[in-house]
């Protein structure tokens, strides 16, 4: 019988990155550990996992720590056959990773410094955001997923979308997603909270809420996103 | 018309890293080399979100972002050698140096290009420390991150080989230097002597003349 794996992921409830793997092992059934991280206090398992960026969220599977959230993704997806989240085809392949880090590079960070700025950075963020919404609007066209009928990389990379979007939104009085503009990601957003996998993951919205809330001042002296 | 082009301009070191890995796999391309200071039509229509070089075309399918490209080549083409090691955890390990390079090396390249000094110095030696010793861990003694054959991180570090240089002679001092990165500085001189490298690599002397007229149109156009 093969030894018993050890899965942990070092995290933070809050996070919307720690959420995607904690949302990619659910998907394939990995049965894991969530070791809670205090952001503030850093535990030497953490620092010792990730020395180079010290962040969350940090895989460990058998010992071994990998970092980053999409690094992480493809790992769970190499490791863990069962249930792709990356499709089989090259090209699909290659577009899945490319609207990833579109993600990842170009929409959160317009959508964060929205609500944290004014005035006409404010503006120039905010124009930023909704072309970036735009163009991930048009992508997903009328189709279930990104990933098609089911949940894959790009759904799990825009899971920010789902829900820390809205509540940001709130918390800095401002409004990005809305059903007028960008019907086919706020149906996106509708489908993809409420599949049984995600609800099981997500954290709930009136704690996160409040958390921003909590945080507003220190966000806004910094914008800083870090975790 | 040709399976796979490639859109680029020659001083790129993006680009360059798509054309290394097609290189290395023996895939034929046709390459159009975009007018540098303009975008073609093919490229905007082709990469309609970034407008950016490199973009791979195989059978009128257009992909971008050079290390998306290069993982593609790398999954299309399945003749030796693999890009990407076999294991997952060292697959890992690559991508995550990749991006370190990619998000925090490149950046302070540049800044260093554009004369900032002082602490983007000492971070610049700091970022070749890591990387010196993340070539001992992964290398096992052979000549590359990839091992005994160019990969991944090899194409994604090397690739910038040209444009570090120009960096090293505008600051007035070697960030890979055999006395402080021995390993890096060996994997350096063989990256740029292997076949699928010499040949399309620019010379460091084209690439700091087309650098010294970047700065000079940018004064002008600042009066």
């Amino acid at each position: 019988m093969a030894e018993a794996e050890q899965v942990k992921v070092l995290r933070f409830w809050a996070s919307p990155w720690s959420f995607r793997v904690e949302l990619a092992l659910k998907l394939k059934g990995v049965p894991h550990e969530k070791v809670e991280e205090d952001l503030a206090n850093k535990s030497p398992l953490l620092l010792a996992s990730n020395p180079i960026h010290k962040k969350i969220p940090v895989l460990l599977h058998n010992g071994k720590a990998i970092p980053e959230s999409l690094i992480i993704l493809e790992y769970i997806d190499e490791t863990w056959t069962d249930n792709p989240i990356l499709p089989k085809a090259p090209h699909e392949r290659g577009m899945a990773r490319f609207w990833s880090r579109f993600i990842d590079d170009k929409c959160v960070g317009a959508c964060w410094m929205s609500c944290w700025t004014e005035g006409e950075t404010q503006q120039m963020f905010m124009e930023q955001a909704r072309a970036c919404l735009r163009i991930l609007d048009d992508e997903l066209g009328g189709r279930r997923f990104f990933g098609g009928e089911s949940i894959g990389l790009v759904d799990i990379s825009a899971s920010f979308f789902a829900l820390w979007l809205g509540v940001l939104q709130e918390v800095a009085g401002i409004s990005l997603i809305n059903g007028e503009e960008f019907p086919n990601l706020c149906r996106w957003i509708e489908g993809f909270v409420a599949s049984d996998v995600v609800t099981e993951c997500l954290p709930p919205r009136d704690k996160l809420l409040a958390v921003f809330q909590s945080k507003k001042q220190a966000i806004l002296a910094t914008k800083s996103m870090v975790y | 018309m040709a399976e796979v082009k490639l859109l680029g301009k020659w001083p790129c070191p993006y680009v360059l890293r798509a054309r290394v890995a097609l290189q290395l796999k023996k895939v034929e391309y046709e390459y159009l080399e975009e007018e540098l200071g303009g975008k073609s039509e093919l490229l905007l229509k082709s990469n309609p979100v970034h407008k950016k070089i490199p973009v791979l075309i195989h059978r009128g399918r257009p992909l971008c972002e050079s290390l998306i490209i290069v993982q593609y080549i790398d999954e299309a083409w399945l003749a030796a050698p693999s890009l990407l090691p076999a294991s997952a955890h060292d697959r890992a390990f690559h991508r995550f140096w990749a991006a370190y390079f990619d998000d925090k090396l490149s950046p302070l390249l540049t800044r260093l290009r554009n004369g900032e000094r002082g602490r983007a110095n000492e971070e610049a030696a700091e970022g070749v420390k890591l990387l010196e010793e993340a070539f001992v861990r992964l290398s096992e003694g052979k000549g590359f991150f990839g091992g005994d054959e160019i990969g991944y991180l090899d194409i994604t570090i090397g690739c910038h080989l040209g444009w570090i240089r120009v960096t090293e002679r505008l600051m007035g001092f070697k960030l890979i230097e055999e006395a402080k990165v021995p390993g890096l500085a060996g994997w350096a001189e063989r990256f740029c002597a292997h076949e699928a490298v010499q040949g399309i690599m620019p010379e460091t002397e084209k690439l700091m003349e087309i650098f010294q007229l970047a700065q000079i149109h940018m004064k002008r156009s600042k009066r």
